[in-house]
């Protein structure tokens, strides 16, 4: 991949080059619900890490294997049974979270597979979708692309709603970065960001 | 011609190759010569990086691709997948397929003469494994002067063999393409051979595999081992597809002839095997299927087994294939996990059962070409 792919790869997913800048030189990484396997080929190319994919749909098998990346089809809803307790040290979970049915226990699946996550979601609390929803409506956005009658997005939060999960289910977050568009928010980030990157180990 | 056999690699010649030195068996046994019949498609590369081995499954053999000059109806059995433009493209890959030992196509094997007795070795012929079989094709490639192959690749019992090629020679394997296939044999499945062995062992016409001498064919007995294998080979959902209740003649007939179509079917299809299948080599790739087992000398530990392994793999399953289930597949993938491994691994929706790996089917195909695009990629750069 070249250095150009990597820049526009950057540009058309702000939340990589965050989860880039996270992960060490030569790590070991496992994307859940990985896609075409973008995140993880810009990975390999910028970090060199040592990486799989869990993906389930068919095109996105054929896609990942195009982009030189391993792929393992499985449903992330029936849990990560193949893969050993520690076996990465970073497990991610990249725009996947909301979409998730047992998403309370693929975090726990996380936390046994990986030293550490890395998840990344849209922030239902973005001012922008509250409007929306105080004119009447749900919000339909870049991040949030869906009418409500076609998304697969069943468990939508803010960035609030994801911290006091954490709290309760002792998930220590180690690290978080919120952004809208490319830019990182730093003021008010439950209200003006659009999208949030945590990273976070087992608590004690 | 390259109208009615289009994308074909054309015209298939049979090649044989003599080896002198002698194979010393997993099981002790010797064979102190032995004739390899194979076919190759394509063109080895100059530095020879670009060739791939095909093994074959219980009933297969060295024509894989192609078709003959003077039989164009004798189509290779995986020609859906090997030809220009095809998954496996010859236009960048030198394929290679072979008979392998104790087969019955032209390699040497229990209707062959044995040059010590000057009569066919029958059940004398040594019990051989998948580990015999991956020796065998080694100097194979030594002969043709593969040090290294690209790939190597199978379904069923052929993908034991691409397993075991990772294993036996860890450096002489750049990618294994595993499909349908399984890192050991349940019970259940060993139990499905033994029934289709003990079909040929107790046909009186069988002679403790001397058949050969006394003229005859254990043709009942293979006839039943097929019918009992294709059953397994297909899906209740595909034979309910195919022939569901339908009568032959439309009516009951009320007796033990032909009446429902599946019957026709199984009854042709085992006519047909047992017309052209050798018996002592139907029972001899029954047990290298069930003696397959890496784990065995590691405790039973496929970890461990998989330690050895360098090569990047590609891991294929089907979903209603119950012989060789999706489950056997996902252990094999949590090895060459476990191991650190480059893997990747894909379930194929389809209805066809255990045979779904030799049918076209476009994303199965489409799997294939993209993995077998990348590996042209690594020789081609």
């Amino acid at each position: 991949m070249s250095a150009h792919d990597h820049f526009s790869l950057a540009a058309a997913r702000p939340d990589f080059a965050a989860i880039a800048a996270w992960i060490p030189q030569g790590a070991s990484v496992l994307d859940l619900g990985c896609g075409d396997g973008s995140l993880l080929r810009y990975l390999h190319g910028t970090r060199k890490v040592r990486g799989y994919g869990v993906e389930i749909d068919d095109l996105n098998i054929v896609a990942c294997i195009q982009n030189g990346v391993n792929v393992i089809q499985s449903n992330l809803e029936s849990g990560l049974s193949s893969f050993e307790s520690e076996a990465f040290d970073y497990v991610i979970l990249s725009q996947t979270l909301q979409a998730t049915r047992h998403t309370e226990a693929l975090m726990q699946e996380i936390l046994r597979v990986g030293r550490e996550g890395i998840v990344s979601f849209p922030n239902f609390g973005y001012w922008r979708g509250r409007i929306n929803v105080l004119l009447g409506n749900m919000p339909v956005s870049k991040d949030l692309p869906y009418q409500w009658y076609d998304t697969p997005n069943v468990h939508l939060c803010t960035l609030h709603d994801f911290e006091t999960f954490c709290a309760d289910k002792g998930v220590h977050i180690l690290d978080r970065r919120v952004m809208t568009g490319k830019s990182e928010v730093k003021l008010l980030p439950n209200l003006l960001g659009s999208t949030a990157v945590y990273r976070f180990r087992r608590a004690g | 011609m390259s109208s009615s056999h289009p994308h074909s690699v054309g015209i298939a010649n049979s090649q044989h190759a003599h080896f002198d030195a002698p194979l010393t068996f997993k099981s002790g046994a010797v064979l102190p010569c032995y004739d390899l019949v194979y076919e190759t498609y394509g063109t080895l590369n100059r530095d020879k990086s670009n060739a791939i081995l095909v093994c074959h499954a219980l009933s297969g053999h060295h024509h894989v691709a192609g078709y003959y000059a003077d039989d164009p109806n004798n189509v290779g059995w995986w020609d859906t997948m090997i030809g220009p433009g095809k998954p496996v493209d010859t236009n960048k890959f030198f394929v290679v397929g072979l008979n392998n030992l104790g087969g019955c196509h032209g390699s040497t094997g229990p209707s062959s003469i044995n040059p010590e007795t000057g009569k066919p070795f029958g059940a004398g012929f040594p019990m051989v494994t998948v580990e015999d079989w991956v020796e065998s094709q080694a100097r194979l490639a030594d002969l043709l002067g593969i040090r290294q192959f690209a790939a190597v690749m199978g379904g069923s019992l052929g993908g034991m063999q691409a397993l075991q090629w990772s294993l036996s020679y860890p450096e002489r394997v750049r990618h294994v393409l595993a499909i349908a296939t399984a890192p050991h044999l349940t019970a259940e499945n060993i139990a499905f051979n033994d029934v289709a062995r003990n079909a040929i062992l107790t046909d009186p016409d069988f002679h403790g595999g001397s058949f050969y001498e006394h003229g005859v064919v254990p043709r009942r007995g293979l006839r039943l081992a097929r019918m009992l294998g294709h059953i397994t080979y297909l899906s209740d959902d595909v034979m309910a597809d195919k022939f569901g209740r339908e009568l032959r003649s439309g009516k009951l007939d009320y007796g033990y002839d032909i009446e429902f179509e599946i019957e026709y079917y199984l009854r042709h299809q085992g006519d047909k095997f047992a017309a052209y299948f050798d018996a002592n080599t139907y029972l001899l790739m029954t047990k290298a299927l069930d003696y397959f087992d890496p784990a065995r000398e590691h405790g039973g530990d496929l970890d461990k087994a998989f330690a050895i392994a360098r090569a990047s793999f590609l891991v294929l399953s089907f979903t209603t294939d119950w012989r060789f289930s999706p489950e056997r597949s996902r252990t094999l993938v949590k090895s060459l996990l476990h191991n650190r491994l480059n893997v990747s691994y894909g379930e194929i929706t389809s209805t066809h059962g255990h045979d779904s790996f030799l049918i076209q089917h476009t994303h199965y195909h489409e799997v294939m070409r993209a993995y077998l695009d990348r590996i042209a990629s690594e020789f081609a750069a």
